[in-house]
């Protein structure tokens, strides 16, 4: 169960990824689906897709006042740039989640807890790369549990359009299951890709 | 079948479209404006509602012409708003006056973004504070509230077009990029627990209405375009008829009343929520985004056993002068906390009348105050004076 402490996640990638989305959906399954408060503030350039863009979410038992992220205990990072960026600013106790194929971690990160999950490629194989902030959340769901699964599942179909509910549940079920797995140890993480 | 007007129930959306949920469930039914970040979610989300329920969105050729349209929709008889950001907010100082001395019951949301200029499109700031009192030419009042979370832009937007239509006069939302941009629980409360003010009505006799001869408290009755009455709308100065008078008696009559609508109201206007002022040596005083920081500050300094109280500033013009001025006194140190280079810390300043040290804590706007910032600025001022 996920405790009641203050949670700071940090979501990052370029525009037109689902970045603030999948902020959004996070933050929504604690505020509507999990009795718990949330925030979640958001940071871009000004193009409208490809510049870099994180999502800051604070999840909580009580009242948020300041709602960015400095230090994340998660940081979940879905382009090369935005691991660079953003990679020092992680807890030294905190958990790293990447994209397998968009993410060359360097070797010394693996001081964190650290867990990636090719999330473009499996949702390219569901049917569309837009899904891949979904198959993201349902591998954050299993590995750094923040909100009740049955939470976050709720927030996902409650903000996807309806025709594409079952596109993105199985986005997320997908995502789920390959976390459950890599914690249950019965699939082995793909090997990760480093940085020379 | 239309949608539904009021949304009740909880949500988790951003301030931008929680101040369109305000707006409808206030009774706006027309919005003119022109997209421009970080408030085009407000717009994005009027051209959305709007039409579901009956209402009007129209996307203007530019901020002049969305201001223009709002007055014109209110002389029409709806409850009308805007939205934009800075260079736009600039764009529309014109219109505000008009509206001032038409009397003309609207509001406008200014989602503020780092300045001058385009500046930082995407980045928080609070510049425009100084222009909302004074940005339109002449001598005027205004009213403007200042929200500091997405529940706050549901709720102050109602406020602001209750004071709209109770003091005919525009009334300024100044909300900040992150509270527009955040998403945060929104409890949106059931429609008939929703206090709502509409524009006063004549009782007289259609041959006997003069549109400007106002009430005892300074607030003129308003029919609007199409309901019989005779009106007659000007920016120029004019007389209770409506018709313009071009000397200084009628100058001083006219302005000294739309002044004093709102001066002599100050106690139905103003509302701070302040924390902890009964023993506090170090008062801070912030507003919008900012309060937040500094609340948060406020309660780390208490755990360190300093003595800090502070004042969030709901509506931000008219100034809380008469608070200030009493609290002054009896406080060591007040700080004032914005994202400016010091803007209502003058008025803190003229406020305090000298009677205690005022500090200010900013930056020029990109980032929020970190709530560090305003914790050193107690803890010194706190040492300053014991």
């Amino acid at each position: 169960m996920p405790d009641k402490r203050e949670k700071h996640v940090l979501i990052t990638g370029f525009g037109g990824q689902g970045i603030v989305m999948a902020g959004d959906i996070l933050g929504k399954a604690a505020t509507l689906f999990d009795s718990k408060h949330a925030t979640m503030a958001q940071n871009y350039g000004p193009e409208a897709r490809g510049g870099a863009c994180s999502s800051q979410v604070i999840i909580s038992g009580e009242e948020i006042l300041f709602p960015c992220v400095e230090e994340p205990d998660i940081l979940v990072c879905m382009s090369q740039e935005a691991y660079t960026r953003n990679v020092k600013s992680l807890k030294p106790e905190g958990t790293l989640i990447w994209d397998t194929d968009l993410v060359h971690t360097k070797k010394a990160d693996m001081q964190y807890k650290t867990f990636h999950i090719p999330a473009t490629r499996f949702a390219e194989e569901l049917g569309g790369k837009m899904m891949a902030n979904i198959v993201m959340l349902g591998f954050v769901s299993a590995v750094e549990p923040l909100v009740h699964t049955d939470a976050l599942k709720k927030a996902v179909l409650d903000s996807v359009p309806p025709a594409t509910k079952d596109q993105n549940l199985r986005a997320y079920t997908k995502g789920r299951e390959y976390g459950l797995s890599i914690i249950k140890g019965t699939i082995k993480q793909e090997q990760a890709k480093h940085q020379e | 079948m239309l949608a539904k007007e009021v949304k009740t129930g909880i949500h988790f959306i951003n301030g931008d479209e929680a101040c369109c949920e305000g707006a409808i469930a206030a009774g706006c039914r027309f919005f003119a404006g022109y997209p421009i970040t970080p408030a085009t979610e407000v717009a994005e989300a009027m051209s959305r509602r709007l039409p579901e329920i009956g209402g009007i969105y129209i996307q203007m050729e530019d901020e002049i012409a969305s201001m223009a349209a709002i007055l014109g929709a209110s002389w029409g008889g709806v409850k009308s708003m805007t939205s934009t950001s800075g260079p736009g907010f600039s764009l529309m100082m014109e219109n505000i006056g008009l509206g001032v001395c038409t009397e003309t019951p609207c509001v406008v949301c200014n989602v503020q973004r780092a300045g001058p200029s385009t500046g930082l499109p995407t980045a928080v700031a609070q510049g425009d504070m100084m222009q909302a009192r004074w940005g339109s030419h002449g001598h005027y009042e205004i009213i403007a509230l200042a929200p500091s979370s997405p529940q706050e832009m549901f709720d102050f937007t109602i406020r602001a077009f209750n004071l709209s239509e109770y003091f005919r006069i525009p009334v300024l939302l100044m909300a900040d990029e992150v509270v527009g941009h955040m998403n945060e629980r929104v409890v949106i409360p059931r429609e008939e627990e929703i206090e709502i003010i509409n524009r006063r009505k004549p009782t007289v006799p259609r041959e006997d209405y003069l549109p400007y001869e106002a009430d005892p408290d300074g607030i003129a009755p308003m029919a609007t375009c199409g309901e019989g009455y005779r009106v007659h709308v000007t920016g120029l100065t004019h007389d209770e008829r409506g018709y313009p008078v071009m000397d200084a008696k009628t100058q001083e009559k006219m302005v000294s009343r739309l002044v004093g609508k709102i001066r002599n109201n100050r106690d139905k206007i103003i509302s701070t929520k302040n924390l902890y002022l009964d023993d506090a040596d170090v008062v801070v005083v912030s507003y919008g985004i900012t309060a937040r920081s500094a609340m948060q500050a406020v309660s780390n300094a208490r755990k360190e056993g300093i003595k800090a109280g502070m004042v969030k500033l709901e509506t931000v013009w008219p100034f809380p002068e008469e608070l200030i001025r009493s609290l002054a006194p009896q406080t060591n140190a007040m700080i004032m906390a914005e994202i400016n280079g010091g803007q209502m810390v003058l008025e803190l300043e003229r406020a305090a009348c000298g009677a205690c040290p005022v500090s200010l804590v900013s930056n020029f706007g990109g980032s929020i105050l970190h709530p560090n910032l305003i914790a050193n600025a107690i803890s010194k001022m706190a040492k300053g004076k014991t």
